[in-house]
């Protein structure tokens, strides 16, 4: 094998540290490699050949380097730098948001295709959504549905009964909703599920793209339902807060 | 972490863990600066430690503007001949001392010692926002420039200054976006040659 390797990607940049005078710590999320942290040098510097190029958002292909503990960027150009996004705080904050929870789901090394090409449907669908916070609910689910997390709405996760039509629980240590005959044997924390949430969620878990599900009126009672249950099953898979939903929550 | 050699002499240790405080130091360059020091002539190892001591016992924050100042005022601050009516909004003290160098803008300052960046754990109550406005408050203001580093987080924080600022009826501008000096178009991104073409002058 020899010394000095190096490799093409392309990948998302999720993720920036400031790193010594004028250079960052970059996190990538790539098809084929998942998560690269890698070093761009001089990024920060005005005559940067690659700092816009690197942008946190922009997709790029890039060329690495390897390193004995990190790797780093020769080269850089950008494919997508979502210019849609960058006028409105509204659509930059939920892109943050998008972009942490990327990089929280992502491991390095592990390339996850699917995950990638969500994340470029998400990015796309955010530069002109109107429904911003539907937007973040569709995210969430198709993520956890691409990394292995799909949340259980149709059967009862403890006995694999249907669930019938009407208010249910969701338990976060098991992924699902349980049915009334369960409940009392399950030790997990419980969320409310009402029936009408547990449709809407149902309903945006079949749908691939967003239209159908931009095209929907969804009441804020629902809205609130579905993000405080999809919060908490999150923080608990993530093992932390998302902490750029705060800053969402700022700028409605 | 320091190796061996380092371990063994208490003192350049305790120096070395010291400088890997530091931003940009690592654990090879702490112990080098540590050994280096070792062998600098005593008076000059003592300015610098002097200098240290210094910045920590007399360099406070303006009280104003957030700048880093040696009274409870900095030098802009204090100054009379500066043009009170115009507030420029910048990350850190680094920034004034840029803009500064130009020797073109002669207004008043504001330090936000920061941008917001959520995934680092940075809100907006992190940052010198709210005594921005208690000054458009206070005084009479014109115009609030907005000098933040322009990438996605200084553009989000520029934007939420905006969205806070602008129920006040000031004029808020931005620094001009474009090409730097010296530079090669066919190295500029779409974004910064988009908005160098926006934003191009009349000869």
């Amino acid at each position: 094998m020899s010394r000095f390797r190096t490799y093409r990607t392309e990948g998302v940049v999720v993720r920036q540290m400031p790193l010594g005078e004028a250079d960052r710590i970059l996190t990538l999320c790539s098809p084929d490699k998942g998560k690269v942290r890698a070093v761009a040098k001089g990024v920060r510097r005005m005559k940067s050949r690659f700092g816009g190029h690197l942008e946190l958002l922009n997709r790029a292909s890039v060329a690495v380097s390897m390193g004995r503990n990190l790797d780093t960027i020769n080269e850089a150009s950008a494919i997508n730098t979502y210019g849609g996004i960058r006028a409105d705080l509204r659509r930059v904050s939920r892109a943050m948001y998008i972009a942490e929870l990327v990089d929280g789901f992502s491991m390095e090394g592990n390339g996850n295709r699917e995950m990638y090409a969500l994340l470029l449907r998400a990015l796309t669908w955010l530069e002109n959504a109107s429904n911003l916070d539907l937007l973040l609910r569709w995210f969430e689910i198709r993520l956890l549905d691409v990394t292995g997390y799909t949340p259980e709405l149709v059967h009862c996760v403890e006995c694999r009964a249907w669930l019938k039509p009407g208010d249910h629980l969701f338990v976060c240590e098991s992924g699902g909703a349980i049915c009334p005959n369960c409940r009392a044997e399950s030790s997990g924390a419980l969320l409310p599920l009402p029936m009408n949430t547990m449709k809407t969620l149902r309903f945006i878990q079949r749908e691939l793209a967003f239209d159908k599900v931009e095209a929907l009126t969804v009441p804020e009672g629902i809205r609130k339902d579905m993000e405080r249950l999809l919060r908490t099953y999150i923080r608990h898979i993530a093992e932390r807060e998302v902490r750029s939903a705060e800053f969402v929550s700022l700028t409605v | 972490m320091t190796t061996d050699s380092v371990r063994a002499a208490a003192p350049v240790a305790r120096l070395a863990d010291e400088f890997s405080k530091l931003p940009g130091i690592g654990p090879k360059t702490a112990p080098r600066l540590a050994f280096y020091l070792v062998r600098m002539p005593e008076e000059d190892a003592l300015a610098l430690a002097e200098a240290i001591v210094a910045v920590k016992e007399r360099v406070v924050l303006c009280s104003v503007c957030y700048n880093i100042a040696e009274t409870d005022l900095c030098i802009v601050c204090a100054n009379p001949r500066r043009d009170r009516t115009r507030i420029c909004v910048v990350e850190d003290a680094l920034d004034v001392i840029a803009l500064e160098r130009t020797n073109i803008y002669r207004g008043l300052y504001h330090v936000l010692h920061g941008v917001i960046s959520p995934q680092n754990g940075i809100g907006p109550e992190d940052l010198h926002i709210r005594p921005l406005l208690d000054r458009l408050q206070a005084d009479d203001i014109e115009e609030i420039i907005l000098a933040i580093n322009p990438n996605l987080e200084g553009d989000a924080t520029s934007m939420y200054i905006q969205q806070l600022i602008s129920p006040f009826g000031v004029r808020i501008t931005s620094l001009a976006r474009g090409l730097p000096v010296g530079g090669d178009l066919e190295y500029a991104d779409d974004i910064t040659l988009g908005r160098a073409i926006e934003g191009r002058q009349e000869l």
